[in-house]
């Protein structure tokens, strides 16, 4: 026995857990430990609820130490360490184990196999947290400046939303001037906004905040530092600047999907992507003509560059973007005989109204099956759209029409350099990844590097500034405080064992330990800096002596937990 | 060269029923990085070995050799080091770092007398799912092989 009094608590995350797990198998597993003194399961452990159940068994029980195991500690190790913070007990002493991405969801297939697996990793949980020990957070103060990377509509709000809550913001975009995509655009669905009009009245609201900085021509070259205290570099219009700034928003958009020669037409007169098709409405005072000729007849073929192998995921604007584009038409050109030929139709929410609207004012909808998708034949004067219109049994069709509008979606922009030097977490889909959708919309893995807008997937404008004003508060709730907590978890030195070799120095990147008290005959012992140490551990197998330790995953620890982990489990 | 295999108290028997239990697998991950790619393949509910088990730390780099040895020792059939690669956060040569530390784990295994090709180690990126199952699978197969 470690004299430890440790409460164990098991998720069933609904059934995420327990519909692969044998969770009362694990619990009872989790009793045998002596210094287990509560085991329980419950149906979501993240729960208020449940939270309030383990504080009142932290204070009856008088627990010194927690597990919790549920899903993957990037979800709700903060959520478990202010709940223990707020039950009075250390939040370092509670261990989250993952028994959901790394043990339930990967287990489908092997219930028995899952929970053997549980059980190891509860235990090594436990074991874990026998050898935990109380830990300080360094308290840092953080500077009170944002850095915006990505001047389109997302990245101009954020920045006007950071500096009204009284941050300096810079913002840099790598175009002649702010305003990305929607700088470009002319009425936008469903309301009608001018995307130009937006943009305009953003640069104004910026012009008034002396408190913003914008950089254009500009790119992120470097990032060092520690949590709310980083050093930027940027070059911009030829120079090179260095900022101190306390978290980074990167909302640097999408790239528009571009068809490949031939696809659908493309690359043929008439043959246009829905972007080329908004700027011809755009220029268009008068009659609908394109090439000087009117355009009487239109068909839009959904999907384009979208659900297919390239690009497998709905860019989910573009079925209500195409909608719009068709109702425009019908202001402009009423006579004008509008062919839809989609996969699905997923005018989501609000513009539910526009796909009726459209269809009441004469826009004609066909279905074609995922794996016949229409074919456009381009002669030298004419166009032809052939399908297999499904709604209609599956007739042929063949539509002679003006123009054909393709489509097409939003991919992920090719900006490796700004994904290294940030260390941006890319998604299998090229956007970049957030913590959790719902949970940590705007957080990456990467601490004080936040996302927002269409870099995270496809998003409409509104979606996109809405997700901006998330990393708005997300950003000022950290900065706002004047200070930030530095993980504890850094490295310690065991000075009576430390013989001061030097060798953890050298090893340390960021010079964070130096050798202290040599001279006068006394012994030259390894001390770490605390704000300097980034916790990496690389210090560690450089002692020969084994005589540093890194707080969190001490040598203890981690011996504790593999031999919980080899531990035989009894089926 | 030794094929020693583990103890085999701490291996589990087939009389137990179920699925025969494969060779044991001690995944190291990485908090920011290899982690969450070893996350990913279960959210896209790909399936490995549940005989490989993680402990995830802050880097690669920071692994004792000594806790290489330990973990063989104590009953684990292998030892893979999913690695951030290029892509770590705290250090720029962590590749080199964390292959050095193979090394002397292998070092270690040879005085006694444990296969050097019981570790392992690979880059695993934060969306590597794909590529971590291969990994894991790959190993498990050589693992076996191993055993005879």
């Amino acid at each position: 026995m470690s004299g430890r009094r440790i409460g164990v608590y098991v998720c069933h995350c609904g059934g995420n857990i327990s519909d692969y797990v044998d969770v009362d198998a694990v619990v009872a597993a989790a009793r045998e430990d002596p210094d287990v003194v509560v085991a329980r399961d419950a149906m979501f452990t993240c729960s208020d609820l449940t939270q309030s159940e383990i504080i009142s068994d932290i204070g009856e029980h008088g627990l010194d130490g927690l597990v919790v195991a549920s899903c993957s500690p990037k979800l709700h190790t903060f959520t478990f360490r202010e709940m223990a913070k707020r039950a009075g007990l250390n939040p370092y002493e509670y261990t989250q184990v993952n028994i959901r991405e790394q043990c339930s969801w990967t287990h489908t297939d092997d219930h028995e196999g899952a929970t053997r697996k549980a059980i190891s990793l509860v235990r090594a949980g436990i074991a874990n947290t026998k050898g935990s020990a109380p830990l300080q957070p360094t308290q840092v103060t953080t500077t009170q400046r944002a850095l915006v990377v990505g001047g389109g509509v997302t990245g101009m709000r954020a920045a006007i939303g950071l500096a009204d809550t009284g941050l300096e913001v810079v913002l840099v975009e790598s175009q002649d001037e702010l305003g990305g995509w929607v700088g470009t655009f002319g009425p936008m669905f469903p309301h009608g906004t001018v995307g130009k009009d937006l943009v305009a009245r953003l640069r104004e609201d910026i012009g008034r905040r002396p408190s913003i900085t914008v950089l254009t021509r500009g790119r992120v070259t470097s990032r060092a530092g520690t949590y709310g205290n980083y050093q930027v570099g940027v070059d911009a219009d030829g120079a090179h600047h260095d900022f101190e700034v306390g978290q980074v928003v990167v909302a640097t958009g999408f790239s528009a999907y571009e068809p490949g020669p031939g696809e659908h037409g493309y690359g043929a007169p008439g043959v246009l992507t829905l972007v080329q098709f908004q700027e011809l409405l755009d220029r268009t005072e008068g009659r609908l003509a394109y090439q000087g000729r009117s355009v009487e007849s239109l068909a839009y073929i959904y999907c384009v560059g979208s659900r297919g192998p390239e690009h497998a995921y709905c860019s989910r604007y573009c079925c209500s973007a195409a909608v719009h584009a068709s109702l425009r038409v019908a202001d402009v050109a009423p006579t004008a005989r509008q062919y839809h030929l989609y996969r699905d139709m997923r005018t989501y929410g609000r513009n539910e109204e526009m796909f009726t609207e459209s269809r009441r004012r004469g826009s004609l909808y066909m279905k074609f099956a995922d794996d016949d998708p229409p074919v456009v034949e381009t002669g030298t004067d004419s166009l032809t759209v052939r399908l297999h219109d499904l709604l209609s049994a599956g007739e042929e069709l063949a539509l002679p029409v003006d123009l054909v509008v393709l489509v097409t979606g939003m991919v992920p922009r090719q900006q490796d350099d700004l994904v290294g030097v940030l260390k941006l977490p890319v998604g299998q889909d090229g956007f970049f990844n957030e913590i959790h959708p719902k949970l940590r919309p705007v957080e990456t893995v990467v601490d004080g590097v936040n996302i927002c807008g269409a870099c995270q997937g496809p998003k409409t404008s509104a979606e996109s500034i809405a997700s901006g004003l998330a990393a708005v508060t997300q950003v000022a709730a950290v900065l706002k405080r004047g200070t930030a907590d530095l993980d504890p978890q850094v490295a310690t030195v065991l000075a009576e064992q430390c013989t001061g070799c030097g060798d953890c120095t050298s090893a340390c990147p960021f010079g964070a330990i130096s050798l202290f008290g040599s001279g006068n005959g006394a012994k030259a012992v390894a001390r770490v800096d605390a704000a300097g140490c980034k916790g990496c551990g690389a210090c560690v197998p450089a002692c020969p002596v084994d005589a540093i330790d890194l707080a969190g995953y001490t040598d203890h620890q981690v011996r504790g937990m593999i031999d919980a982990l080899a531990m035989e489990v009894a089926r | 060269m030794s094929t020693q295999a583990p103890p085999a108290a701490h291996r589990p028997g087939p009389e137990a029923g179920g699925r025969p239990p494969g060779p044991r697998v001690l995944v190291w991950s990485t908090n920011a990085i290899s982690d969450p790619g070893i996350d990913l393949a279960g959210s896209s509910h790909m399936h490995y070995s549940p005989d490989a088990v993680v402990i995830s730390l802050p880097c690669t780099s920071g692994i004792k050799p000594a806790w290489i040895l330990h973990a063989l020792q104590q009953g684990f059939d292998g030892v893979f080091i999913a690695s951030d690669g290029d892509e770590c956060g705290y250090l720029s040569d962590c590749s080199r770092r964390s292959a050095r530390i193979v090394e002397r784990a292998q070092a270690l295994m040879a005085e006694n007398g444990i296969d050097r090709r019981r570790v392992r180690i690979a880059a695993i990126c934060s969306v590597c799912a794909e590529p971590f199952v291969r990994q894991v699978r790959d190993f498990t197969r050589a693992l076996a092989e191993i055993e005879g």
